[in-house]
């Protein structure tokens, strides 16, 4: 999915640890309101990268949010995207309504990280907003046409009403899982599960592991960590992709089981997760 | 058909794979026959950028074993950060003392976390026997330093791959070093009370039951032991005549 980078991001190539030593928090807050458009970009990001969660890099981020200066040649704004992407990370809800502005973006990536950083701040009062989104590829409970429908960020505003337990929109996500895109439908496969807990969606991402795109199958398995479906477990353990994001997908179903059973001991799945995670070291 | 006919052909097909699965097949089929001819075949398909193929050279280098150890650590790849980290996978999956040098080194200081981490799992499988009895305290210890130092890494991969050798070194020492062993246990312990990341804690808790299982065992079955230790060095002379 388009959010998977994102997610994937701390285990990028790099591991770039020593990189922040460039900037103090004091700085990257003030070159939000740099002369140099670059600086102001990697502030956004470098705030968000290093969880500065200070009511001023907030504030500044909210700020950039409706930034007309820094545009691409086809009107798009880099700085908006990145200050919407940061804000998801800080964790404080006064971004929430800010960030339901930016859902009707002219621009489809500040739309998308939007939603991403509202799945993440997990407010549900974004919930309708999202829903009216997600109508654009409707029409009632169909979808509008068998033609990829790129209008909308729908991976993103599918998992956030997933994980936003927005149940009672459940017959407005099930449609997707027709969308031509298979991205797109993996996204509301994931949702659907979220909403229903019926096996059978968890299933249809299984049987996605054994796809024949590395993209689609890395993918995947993001979402099966986030959804913690147990019974993927041997099946992301033998997947043919990275052993790092076959271990985020694991830490995600092992994150489950201790969530979910009594903390005192470890349950049977969470030892079986742990094996599986030990052989992918 | 001898094994060094075999192992040209399946290099062969290796070389010509045309496509992604072909590639697999033909990499998962030179591992099967586990000839150590095919190592550098082996080694060279771990930089490939397909982890289909990687995973099937480092299960066929693992069978292959010490054969393929000082290969692995002339061909180690400084420039491909990927490659880099299936092999230091594979030389975990020896065992062999001979890597410790350079799993040390990996674990301590690679810029990329795929290959700390795969270096932290091999400090604790290192196969013990290897080394020299009146050296094995001084190498246990460097272990156990570096273990300390790259359990506090700033990526969960490598806290939790460090915790897993934590926990085989704290029962490999548990006869040899017993006055270190509560270094690892209370490091252990400062891992579950203060780590942010769930899994890294939920791997301590596993880790901590199992040192327990093994203290109980060794309280109620010291006798035992003492007897296998016995044994071992008739035996072991016997064999040589």
């Amino acid at each position: 999915m388009n959010s998977s980078p994102q997610k994937f991001e701390d285990l990028s190539a790099t591991g770039d640890n020593a990189d922040g030593g460039s900037l103090t928090v004091e700085q990257a807050i003030a070159n939000l309101e740099s002369e140099d458009l670059g600086l102001r970009f990697y502030a956004a990001w470098w705030l968000g990268r290093f969880r500065i969660g200070e009511p001023a890099a907030v504030t500044g981020l909210i700020k950039a949010l409706e930034d007309e200066a820094d545009r691409t040649p086809e009107g798009g704004y880099p700085l908006r995207r990145n200050a919407a992407r940061a804000l998801g990370k800080l964790g404080d809800r006064q971004a929430v309504l800010p960030l339901i502005a930016c859902l009707d973006c002219s621009d489809f990536y500040v739309r998308e990280a939007a939603a991403q950083s509202l799945e993440m701040l997990g407010d549900p009062v974004c919930i309708p907003p999202l829903i009216k989104l997600l109508a654009a590829g409707l029409d009632g409970e169909q979808l509008v046409s068998q033609q990829p429908d790129l209008s909308q960020p729908y991976e993103a505003i599918l998992e956030a009403l997933g994980t936003l337990r927005a149940t009672e929109f459940t017959s407005l996500v099930k449609p997707f899982l027709e969308h031509p895109i298979e991205l797109v439908q993996y996204a509301a496969a994931r949702a659907m599960y979220q909403l229903t807990e019926e096996p059978a969606y968890g299933e249809r991402l299984v049987k996605a592991l054994a796809g024949e795109r590395l993209q689609l199958r890395r993918a995947v398995l993001a979402d099966l960590g986030a959804i913690g479906y147990l019974p993927a477990a041997d099946a992301i353990a033998q997947t043919l992709a990275e052993n790092s994001l076959k271990l985020i997908s694991l830490k995600g179903l092992l994150e489950h089981q201790v969530n979910h059973t009594t903390p005192t001991t470890l349950s049977e799945g969470a030892i079986k997760v742990i094996n599986l995670m030990d052989s992918l070291l | 058909m001898n094994n060094s006919d075999l192992a040209q052909i399946l290099i062969r097909a290796v070389q010509e794979a045309d496509s992604s699965e072909r590639l697999v097949d033909a990499v998962q089929e030179l591992a099967a026959a586990g000839i150590e001819e095919s190592v550098p075949t082996l080694i060279a398909a771990l930089g490939y950028n397909n982890p289909g193929a990687a995973v099937a050279a480092v299960d066929g280098l693992i069978a292959i074993g010490e054969a393929a150890v000082q290969p692995l650590l002339e061909l180690i790849d400084d420039y491909n950060y990927g490659a880099r980290a299936w092999a230091l996978r594979a030389l975990a999956g020896i065992g062999d003392v001979r890597a410790l040098d350079t799993l040390l080194e990996a674990a301590k200081t690679d810029f990329s976390l795929s290959v700390r981490r795969a270096a932290a799992r091999g400090l604790g499988t290192l196969r013990w026997h290897q080394v020299p009895a009146e050296k094995l305290e001084s190498v246990q210890t460097q272990v156990l330093e570096a273990l300390l130092l790259i359990s506090q890494d700033p990526e969960w991969v490598v806290r939790y791959a460090a915790v897993t050798s934590l926990e085989t070194l704290a029962i490999a020492i548990a006869v040899t070093l017993p006055d270190q062993a509560s270094r690892i246990t209370n490091q252990l312990q400062q891992i579950l009370d203060t780590d942010a990341d769930l899994g890294v804690r939920t791997r301590v808790k596993f880790a901590q039951e199992k040192i327990q299982q093994q203290q109980h065992q060794e309280v109620f079955a010291p006798k035992r032991k003492l007897q296998e230790t016995e044994v071992e060095v008739p035996h072991r002379g016997g064999g040589r005549r």
